[in-house]
């Protein structure tokens, strides 16, 4: 590079060379475009205007605090509580007003059902489904087919304390044993009890099944749940198994696999995560799917 | 805009030495770089106000340490991010706004800005570990619309815990407070953590309070990738009692 070469003008654009040159080859001085150099000077002065009037510069034990005042934690309080003033008058009277008198209201129905779809959503969605349609060991809500029970008030409490969630001591809880793992049955008791499920909804059985032996099983150790003909229980959790209705499927294959390993599915307890408002709107939002009872 | 050699060196001219002496050039950058990092990075050190002290924070459990190195083995972090913004639509949507405490522990933290899946902040206790365990399997036979690809081979994969002492001991040296008792027992903790009713389970509580430990869907005995994950993923946001929390206390 030599320096301080004669400054030459370019002939063609009209602008001056920079006077440097590497082996003879010259560097253009063409200035920046106007508006990109007023747009860059106009940056720099908004950005002193934004050291002032926000936080910015750090000093020994604290950091300039802006003129506004502003904070992105109180603002975001001050936005929360704006939705909250907002919303305030429904919550109010949800909270006040039984989850009966929700339903009879059309105005506070139709909060509630909108809350509800909201935090359906988000919340409840992944596994039971974006229509609440369900999905393998995931019930259904629009169907009348309930585990725990599909009144307002059963609803709100599984919502609340959640199924099998340990952490919630209010949980529902229970536990079908896991017959087949813990030797309890042997394959052709579990075999032909799968076939005497089948038989209770309906369903043609397998050939030669001994619906005998799965009917005195099924009597000695399916019945204390799930009923003498299969009718369910709410009140531990057992599903119906003499409709069409199926938590897992009805090939013979699933059924036997739920009599082999037990247990039974789980829900999150939401009385943690979710205001009560919420809780209620859901619970009038799944009770108005089509299956409340 | 010419300038005769002749004058007194221009600013320009004193430039040279810069652009003639690449050491010189490196040193030069060096010290501007320096004095714009200290200026932005050291206050953080020392500000009361960017130091917040938070109860409930505890370093992760062997089996936890574990599930992160595989959520960022598996790439989790180009999806879905672990920062909620104090937004109100993000608090609406996923709870209390993510604190800096939260993350303290971590190395690298998994903050992130990307959200092609949702944040997963808080997503600890959000769902059963069956339907993490289906999902992580094949997502679309849970979310039917979701776009997030199966990662079946975390069920059938062993996890490996013969190293996870030593990671355990190099995060001591960055400041976990991991202790030596810690760093020894860091296998059969794992073990215990994904495990139920096991007998080790209350020294393994007594030095992580909280940490739960209980079968988590897989086979008895028999610890894979999968387990791991889900004793991490259903820890995340879940250590901090928000219901103690005082947020007029911490505001900045």
């Amino acid at each position: 590079m030599q320096d301080n070469h004669a400054k030459k003008t370019d002939e063609k654009g009209g602008y001056g060379t920079t006077g440097h040159e590497w082996d003879g080859i010259q560097e253009l001085n063409t200035p920046l475009p106007r508006w990109w150099l007023w747009t860059w000077y106009a940056c720099i002065i908004w950005a002193f205007g934004y050291w002032i009037a926000y936080p910015a510069i750090p000093l020994v034990s604290s950091f300039t605090k802006g003129v506004l005042g502003w904070s992105s934690r109180e603002a975001v309080v001050a936005d929360v509580k704006g939705l909250q003033t907002l919303r305030g008058p429904m919550t109010a009277k949800i909270e006040a007003v039984s989850l009966a008198d929700i339903e009879k209201t059309p105005e506070l129905l139709s909060f509630a059902r909108a809350q509800g779809a909201a935090a359906f959503a988000v919340n409840c969605s992944p596994c039971h489904g974006a229509g609440a349609q369900g999905s393998k060991a995931y019930p259904n809500l629009n169907d009348d087919d309930w585990l725990w029970g599909g009144s307002l008030d059963a609803i709100h409490t599984t919502l609340q304390h959640g199924i099998r969630w340990d952490a919630d001591k209010d949980t529902r809880s229970s536990m079908m044993p896991a017959f087949g793992k813990d030797g309890t049955l042997k394959p052709n008791e579990i075999s032909a009890t799968a076939d005497y499920v089948r038989s209770l909804s309906g369903l043609p059985t397998e050939k030669g099944a001994d619906l005998a032996l799965g009917q005195s099983v099924f009597a000695a150790n399916c019945a204390a749940c799930h009923g003498d003909n299969g009718e369910g229980n709410q009140e531990v959790g057992a599903p119906k198994l003499n409709d069409k209705v199926w938590l897992y499927g009805p090939d013979k294959a699933l059924i036997m696999e739920r009599i082999t390993v037990g247990g039974g599915g789980v829900m999150p307890a939401w009385a943690t995560r979710l205001d009560a408002p919420t809780i209620k709107s859901l619970a009038v939002y799944v009770h108005t799917l089509g299956g409340g009872q | 805009m010419t300038h005769p050699a002749s004058h007194s060196p221009s600013l320009w001219q004193r430039h040279q030495i810069f652009e003639k002496n690449s050491i010189i050039l490196v040193i030069g950058i060096l010290i501007a770089i320096s004095i714009g990092g200290l200026v932005e990075v050291l206050p953080l050190f020392y500000l009361k106000s960017t130091i917040e002290k938070v109860d409930g924070i505890r370093p992760l459990t062997p089996l936890e340490l574990t599930g992160r190195k595989i959520y960022v083995r598996e790439g989790c972090y180009n999806c879905h991010s672990q920062m909620i913004r104090p937004l109100r639509d993000e608090v609406e949507r996923y709870g209390h706004y993510s604190l800096a405490a939260e993350s303290m522990y971590d190395h690298p933290f998994q903050w992130g800005s990307k959200r092609t899946g949702p944040d997963l902040a808080r997503v600890g206790g959000k769902y059963s570990d069956d339907w993490h365990r289906d999902h992580l399997r094949n997502p679309r036979s849970v979310v039917p619309a979701s776009i997030m690809p199966g990662y079946p081979w975390l069920e059938q994969n062993l996890v490996d815990i013969s190293h996870i002492g030593e990671n355990m001991a190099v995060l001591a040296v960055e400041g976990v407070p991991y202790t030596a008792d810690m760093i020894k027992s860091a296998v059969s903790d794992a073990k215990t953590q994904g495990s139920a009713d096991d007998a080790s389970t209350a020294d393994f509580t007594k030095r992580y309070p909280k940490a739960i430990s209980r079968d988590l869907g897989g086979n008895v005995g028999r610890l894979t990738e999968a387990d791991a994950l889900i004793a991490y993923l259903q820890l995340l946001g879940t250590q901090v009692d928000f219901k103690l929390y005082d947020d007029k206390a911490n505001i900045r």
